[in-house]
C-alpha cells in the first residue's frame, strides 16, 4: 500500500457519503408500497431490457436505484443467499429481514472498506398474510437498514416522493388505486412543483401477489400495465391539482373522480 | 484489500458475476451439499436406500402427461405405498425418477431451484432443450455413485414454448446414468416396470391423444406395470392411493386432480374385472 496523507475518519467517511448520495441522486425513482392485493413497487426506467424491480425468492421482492453493475451485483448475490437458504432449510425460511440484514451488512462493509462505496439504494419488500405484516426495508448505499411499513421511495426526489406517498397510502386499497398512487408519486418530481407525464414505456411494475401461493412476484406489463393506467379522460383531474406545492387537499383527494368502477378511496 | 475477510460481508462467491447456475454456486461455496461430491468407501450401497420404481411420460396434442405409482422398494419389502415420484420441475416441465429414492428426490430438488434460480438471474427461463442438457450434466456428477449402486434415472418432459406449433412442443428425455440425452418420439417409461409399461402403451398409445386420453393411457400402463412388476404398486382403493399425473400444456406444468385419477383408476379395475387382460 502506498504512504498516504493523515486524512480524519470523518472527512473520508463525509466525503464518501457525499459521492455515493450525489451519484443516486441523479438516478430516476422507485416507490414501492403496500396494497390490500400485495406488495407493488413501480420504478420509473426507460429500459425496457435492464430493470430495477426483481424478484428474490417466493415472498420477496427487490428494487433499486443507482448504479445497474452495483445493485445487480447485489441482486444476484441475494438470490444466491435466498436460494441456498431455502435449498438447505425450507422455502419459508427465507425471510425478508435475514436477504436486508445480510445487505445492510455487505453495503456496509463495502462502505466503510472500499475506495469507492456503492452508488444504490436498494429496498428488500417482503409481502405477508396482510398488510400489517408486510415488510418493507430500504437499505443505504452505507449499510443503513430503514424499515419502512407501509411505503418508501428511493431516487434523487424521494422525499418529495414520501410526501405525496404518505398523504395518499391506504394499506386496505386495491392495486389499481396503490398503483395510481405511485403514479402521482413518480410523475410529482417534475420540479417547482410541475408534473411529469409518465407512459407505460418508461415504467416498469411487479406486484408481490399476496394471494399467490408460491412465487407470488409478478411483473406487469403490456396489455396488464395498460389496463391497469389510469383512464386518459381520468388524466385531467389528476394532473392539474395541487397536491405537489399547494397542499391543501390531501393528495388521496384528485383520486376520487374516478369512473365508479371501484368503489374506493373513502376520504 | 478487497472483500474475502472482511467480516459481515457475503463472501466474493456470492458477488461474483458469470454463473447463473446453482450447482455450480453450490460447488464453489457449499461442495457438501452436492451428491456427486460426498465421497464413498469401497463397496456396493444398492440396498442403503429404497428405490423408487415406474415412471410414464406420454406426449399428447397439448403438451405431456407423465405419471408415477406411489410404491418405493427395498429388496422384497415395500418401504413406502404412497412415495411421489413425479415432479413439477418448473412453470412448463415435469420430471420423475426411478432408482435410489433419497438421491433421486433430492436430485428433484436441486434441479428445481437450478431452474428457478437460472430464470431469476437471467430473467427468462431456459430452453427446454437447456432444461434436458442441465439435468444431464447434473446426473454425470453422480456417476461414481451410480457405479456403486445408488443409481438415479430420470425421465423429463415438458412443453417447448419454442416449437413452431402446440402439437409439436410436448417433448420427452429420458437419460441413462452416464449422463446421455434421448429425446423420446412418443412416449417412455423408466423403472423395474418399464418394460410392462412401455408394452402397455406400445397398444394403447396413438400420436395427438388428448390429455384426458393420455391420463387413462398412462394409468392402464401403470396398472400393467403393477400387474407383472411386484415393485410397482397398483391403484390401491383400499388405503385410497392412486398414481400421482401431471400435465404440461401451454398453460404451465399442473397436477391431474387427485379425484380425476382416483375415478379412472377404479374404472380400470372394473374393467380389468370384467376382463383380466385389458
Amino acid at each position: 500500500m502506498a504512504m498516504q496523507f493523515y486524512t480524519s475518519p470523518e472527512q473520508i467517511m463525509r466525503d464518501r457519503a457525499e459521492f455515493a448520495r450525489k451519484n443516486i441522486s441523479r438516478g430516476r425513482n422507485v416507490v414501492v408500497l403496500s396494497c390490500a392485493d400485495g406488495v407493488l413497487l413501480v420504478a420509473e426506467n426507460v429500459s425496457s431490457a435492464l430493470h430495477k424491480v426483481y424478484e428474490l425468492y417466493d415472498r420477496i421482492g427487490f428494487a433499486a436505484v443507482g448504479k445497474y453493475n452495483e445493485f445487480e451485483n447485489l441482486r444476484t448475490a441475494g438470490v444466491r443467499m435466498a436460494d441456498l437458504r431455502g435449498y438447505s432449510y425450507d422455502r419459508r425460511d427465507v425471510t425478508a429481514a435475514s436477504l436486508a440484514k445480510a445487505y445492510a451488512q455487505t453495503l456496509g462493509a463495502i462502505f466503510s472498506e472500499q475506495t469507492k462505496p456503492f452508488e444504490v439504494e436498494i429496498c428488500v419488500a417482503g409481502v405477508g398474510a396482510s398488510p400489517e405484516a408486510d415488510e418493507l426495508y430500504r437499505l443505504t448505499f452505507d449499510g443503513s437498514i430503514n424499515d419502512e411499513p407501509g411505503y418508501l421511495a428511493m431516487g434523487g426526489a424521494a422525499e418529495q416522493l414520501v410526501e405525496v406517498l404518505s398523504e395518499g397510502h391506504d394499506a386496505d386499497a386495491p392495486l389499481a388505486d396503490a398503483f395510481a398512487l405511485a403514479l402521482r408519486a413518480l410523475s410529482s418530481d417534475g420540479g417547482n412543483g410541475t408534473r411529469r407525464e409518465l407512459t407505460t414505456d418508461v415504467l416498469e411494475v411487479a406486484v408481490l401477489e399476496r394471494a399467490r401461493p408460491g412465487r407470488a412476484f409478478r411483473r406487469i406489463e403490456g396489455l396488464a400495465l395498460d389496463a391497469l393506467m389510469p383512464r386518459a379522460d381520468d388524466e385531467p383531474s389528476e394532473v392539474d391539482p395541487d397536491d405537489v406545492i399547494g397542499d391543501d387537499d390531501p393528495a388521496a383527494e384528485p383520486d376520487t373522480p374516478d369512473k365508479g368502477e371501484r368503489p374506493e378511496p373513502s376520504e | 484489500m478487497t472483500g474475502q475477510g472482511f467480516p459481515g460481508k457475503l463472501p466474493n462467491a456470492y458477488m461474483t458475476a458469470g454463473t447463473s447456475s446453482f450447482s455450480e454456486f453450490l460447488m464453489q461455496t457449499a461442495p457438501e451439499m452436492l451428491p456427486g461430491r460426498r465421497p464413498l468407501p469401497p463397496g456396493d450401497f444398492a440396498e442403503m436406500s429404497a428405490h423408487a420404481t415406474t415412471i410414464v411420460a406420454l406426449k399428447t396434442a397439448e403438451g405431456v402427461v407423465m405419471a408415477g405409482d406411489r410404491r418405493a422398494t427395498s429388496g422384497n419389502y415395500i418401504a413406502s405405498r404412497d412415495i411421489e415420484k413425479v415432479f413439477p420441475a418448473d412453470g412448463y416441465s415435469l420430471v420423475g425418477m426411478a432408482g435410489t429414492a433419497g438421491l433421486g428426490i433430492e436430485l428433484i430438488k436441486l434441479y428445481q431451484v437450478e431452474l428457478e434460480h437460472y430464470e431469476k438471474l437471467e430473467g427468462a427461463p431456459l430452453t427446454l432443450n437447456g432444461k434436458a442438457n442441465r439435468l444431464a450434466s447434473m446426473l454425470r456428477g453422480n456417476l461414481g455413485m451410480a457405479m456403486q449402486g445408488l443409481a438415479v434415472v430420470p425421465l423429463f418432459a415438458g412443453f417447448d414454448n419454442d416449437a413452431p406449433s402446440v402439437a409439436e412442443a410436448g417433448k420427452i428425455y429420458s437419460f441413462d446414468v452416464v449422463g446421455g440425452v434421448y429425446a423420446e418420439r412418443d412416449y417412455d417409461s423408466i423403472g423395474s416396470g418399464s418394460i410392462f409399461a412401455k408394452g402397455s402403451l406400445k397398444k394403447r398409445y396413438r400420436r395427438g391423444l388428448s390429455t384426458e386420453d393420455a391420463v387413462k393411457a398412462a394409468v392402464e400402463a401403470l396398472y400393467d406395470a403393477a400387474d407383472d412388476d411386484s415393485a410397482t404398486g397398483g391403484p390401491d382403493p383400499i388405503r385410497d392411493l392412486y398414481p400421482v399425473v401431471m400435465s404440461a400444456t401451454a398453460e404451465g406444468s399442473r397436477r391431474i386432480d387427485d379425484a380425476v385419477v382416483a375415478d379412472l383408476a377404479r374404472s380400470v379395475i372394473a374393467a380389468r374385472t370384467e376382463n383380466p387382460y385389458g
